[in-house]
């Protein structure tokens, strides 16, 4: 099973360069609704497909600025394509109603952001598709699997317990049965998993995290086959969830540090895991690059390294925890992963205090659990913060 | 606007590693949402609650919230009172010969930016402003240029593109013992390697385009002023004559530092190996680089920096067509300008040098045959593997040398 090597240099140059204009090196970026034609019959050699233009007639359906963006991003996934939406979730429900329908059965991992979940078991069950949750495994997954099985979706790694699949596997359920294999890879990134390269169909970011890496904008992506990404364009020139160009600006401009940030957040992460397995106030390390991980041997296999997401269990109650988090005062206390800027959450309080502890703990959620997305900040300092915080509990 | 928030202040900043400070900065932090990116004001005006009552915010060519974010983060980097921003490198050096008045003299390093030579030489020198250029480093030139009215050393170090060290601390000291200013030109390392005014200089000036903003998409300048005295002098330049830097050029560049630490190591880590490389080549007569132990100043500049930066300059021999190696490149973009995530090449005589007279350019080093780089963030194979097809591709009449 390949790791991936990213080349810095597709960081900085992939995809296709930015109309020749003036020979700006830096993709120019095109705030404009309408395109103009020069005449009526190049609109009509255009609506015949027997024009050289790429640039459609309205901005909705894409725009210079996100295709050049949306080319790197295809590069760096080993993409055939890739399109870029106005945030992950656009991304998630664009994809999700551009490839099932009523009648159609889902096969996801439960552990998995929220509102993906949500979203898969609430808003599209009432239009008949069906979405079976499981635990995080091949065979769990192929336990569930029937005949209507049109699609598997997984996170990988998994949020927030960070469990790692088989990609390799995963993508042999699907092709061998003709099912749409999805993964979406944001806790991955193109850095240290390609999951394309690995036989899955689709992948999918939310490219708020690491792509674009500042905690500055809302973007997703989603990367995979021209077959299946035309029909995605079309149902996301008519949902309309699409990016700005602005954002496009700022996403490739994130891209261009990808590959030094990842380095950064891939050595912190592993050094902060390591030492608060060590610490006897932690219960236990959730991260796959420990040894202790269930699934380190799988992840060492396919990932070139385990990303900035550390989850741990304070030895201790909810109230302990919250406790460790306000004394912490070096990363921001919000949601969200992946940028520059460590960020830290308590997942129960931040992202399911509203949902009864009865139902929390059935998609195991524990009171104590703490996730911490690390920066790229120098780790001594990360670890003296965590270690003073620790020391007051 | 604090950069922790309303937590534990006790938190001592000052125990925090340059890295993290990269990160938590000054006025990161929105006090008014939590946002974890500064806010940009695009605002040229602010409501007053009463005659001239106001939030220490009245016009934004005087003060500008974003703006300040960017001048408080670039000045607690390098150790100053206060930071100014301007429009270009350029507004921000010429705010710098602004504290001087006719008939003051600026001692100055030979062979600086054609940009500075050019302010100096054609605008300034018409208001009576008088200057020498000397190597800043030989003290006994400096000395001998030195006159009555000489209020200021201008240092560029390394300079641009020869990369001549200065030592920073030891003109310093010489130049306050003669009431003269020292400004040095912190461009080619950025306060991630080097802090002059740490090293006893008064003001850090910046082309903020190149390393700070890191990107190739922002002109800006700034200047960092340690002392108070001075600071509110400069003050009432940037307020006066008004080359001020606008909101959302302030923003990416604030955007761009937060990498500056892991783009300089990175660029650096490329630039020696690159520099190493060229050395063993035959194409090459000469290579300028400070992190090379053969590079004359190499200890001064270990002494007063954390690494040789990302520039370098080397000479090719005859047997090279210097225009055809400088169109094989692929890689490498052919630009004036520096300190990019893309690497850059350049023809320093023809390009960012060609204001000087061409005797004069001649004199100080800077001949056609030679090629400055700046190296970005590409694998540093994917680099040397470009200069060496374009060293096959240039030969003269197709010779190996």
């Amino acid at each position: 099973m390949a790791k991936p090597k990213m080349s810095s240099t597709v960081c900085v140059h992939g995809g296709v360069k930015p109309v020749e204009l003036s020979g700006p090196i830096i993709t120019p970026i095109v705030h404009c609704a309408p395109f103009a034609f020069n005449s009526t019959a190049e609109v009509i050699e255009f609506q015949e497909g027997r024009s050289s233009r790429r640039q459609p007639e309205y901005g909705r359906m894409g725009n210079p600025t996100v295709a050049c963006v949306e080319s790197r991003l295809a590069a760096l996934e080993g993409a055939e394509r890739a399109l870029l939406f106005a945030s992950g979730m656009a991304a998630v429900t664009s994809l999700l109603l551009s490839l099932l329908k009523s009648g159609d059965h889902v096969v996801m991992t439960r552990d998995s952001y929220r509102r993906t979940r949500d979203f898969c078991t609430t808003f599209l069950s009432k239009f008949g598709v069906e979405v079976t949750l499981v635990d995080p495994s091949l065979c769990e997954i192929e336990k569930a699997l029937r005949p209507s099985t049109v699609m598997i979706f997984s996170e990988s790694p998994t949020n927030p317990y960070l469990h790692v699949m088989d990609i390799e596997g995963l993508a042999r359920l699907g092709k061998n049965q003709g099912r749409l294999t999805v993964v979406d890879s944001t806790f991955g990134t193109p850095f240290n998993i390609r999951p394309i390269e690995l036989g899955i169909d689709l992948v999918i970011h939310s490219a708020t995290k690491y792509l674009g890496g500042h905690n500055d904008l809302i973007s997703g992506v989603v990367a995979g086959s021209e077959e299946l990404l035309q029909p995605l364009a079309e149902m996301r020139s008519n949902l309309g969830g699409i990016t700005d160009p602005n954002t496009a600006f700022l996403l490739e401009r994130g891209l261009k540090t990808l590959a030094l940030r990842m380095e950064r957040h891939n050595a912190n992460g592993l050094a902060l895991a390591q030492f608060l397995e060590s610490h006897p106030k932690v219960r236990r390390v959730y991260y796959p690059g420990l040894p202790s991980h269930p699934h380190h041997e799988i992840a060492k296999q396919q990932m070139a390294g385990f990303g900035g997401v550390v989850s741990f269990e304070i030895d201790g109650d909810l109230e302990k925890t919250a406790r460790f988090i306000d004394q912490l005062n070096l990363p921001h206390l919000t949601p969200s992963l992946g940028g520059v800027e460590s960020l830290v959450e308590q997942v129960v309080v931040m992202s399911y205090w509203q949902m009864p502890k009865e139902e929390r703990e059935k998609l195991g959620l524990k009171d104590n659990l703490v996730r911490y997305s690390l920066g790229i900040e120098n780790i001594e300092d990360i670890v003296r913060d965590v270690a003073q915080a620790l020391d007051k509990i | 606007m604090s950069g922790f928030l309303s937590r534990d202040t006790s938190y001592n900043e000052r125990l925090m590693h340059l890295k993290t400070r990269l990160i938590h900065h000054p006025g990161a932090v929105c006090e008014h949402t939590g946002a974890v990116s500064p806010p940009i004001y695009q605002v040229s005006t602010f409501r007053q609650h009463g005659v001239n009552r106001h939030k220490g915010f009245e016009y934004s060519r005087g003060e500008n919230p974003t703006r300040q974010v960017f001048e408080q983060y670039v000045a607690d980097l390098e150790g100053g009172t206060r930071g100014f921003a301007f429009a270009s490198g350029m507004a921000a050096i010429s705010a710098c010969f602004m504290l001087l008045k006719a008939g003051d003299h600026i001692v100055a390093t030979e062979g600086l930016y054609g940009g500075t030579f050019r302010v100096l030489s054609r605008v300034f020198e018409r208001f009576n402003l008088r200057y020498s250029f000397v190597d800043t480093n030989d003290i006994d030139a400096v000395n001998s240029a030195f006159r009555d009215e000489t209020r200021m050393v201008y240092v560029e170090t390394p300079s641009n593109p020869l990369m001549v060290i200065t030592d920073i601390a030891r003109i310093s000291e010489l130049a306050h013992s003669r009431k003269a200013l020292v400004v040095v030109d912190n461009t080619f390392m950025s306060p991630y390697l080097q802090r002059p005014l740490e090293l006893g200089a008064d003001i850090s000036v910046h082309s903020a385009s190149k390393f700070l903003g890191g990107h190739s998409d922002v002109i800006a300048g700034v200047a960092v002023v340690k002392d108070q005295e001075v600071a509110s002098r400069m003050k009432w330049v940037q307020v006066s004559v008004g080359g001020i830097l606008g909101p959302l050029d302030s923003w990416l560049l604030v955007r761009g530092m937060k990498t500056l630490g892991v783009r300089l190591s990175h660029s650096q880590e490329s630039a020696q190996a690159i520099a190493t490389w060229l050395c063993g080549r035959p194409e090459v007569e000469r290579v300028y680089y400070p992190g090379l132990a053969t590079h004359p100043r190499a200890e001064i500049h270990r002494e007063q920096a954390d690494g040789g930066g990302a520039i370098l300059s080397f000479s090719l021999r005859p047997t090279i067509d210097v225009e055809k190696f400088l169109t094989s490149l692929k890689v490498w973009s052919l630009a004036v300008s520096l300190g990019a995530v893309e690497s850059i090449v350049t023809q320093p005589s023809r390009m960012t040098h060609a204001s000087y007279p061409s005797e004069l350019r001649e004199r100080i080093g800077v001949t056609d045959q030679l090629v400055r780089l700046s190296v970005g963030l590409e694998d540093v194979d994917d680099l040397i593997g470009d200069l060496e097809e374009a060293f096959e591709k240039s030969q003269v009449d197709g010779r190996k040398p």
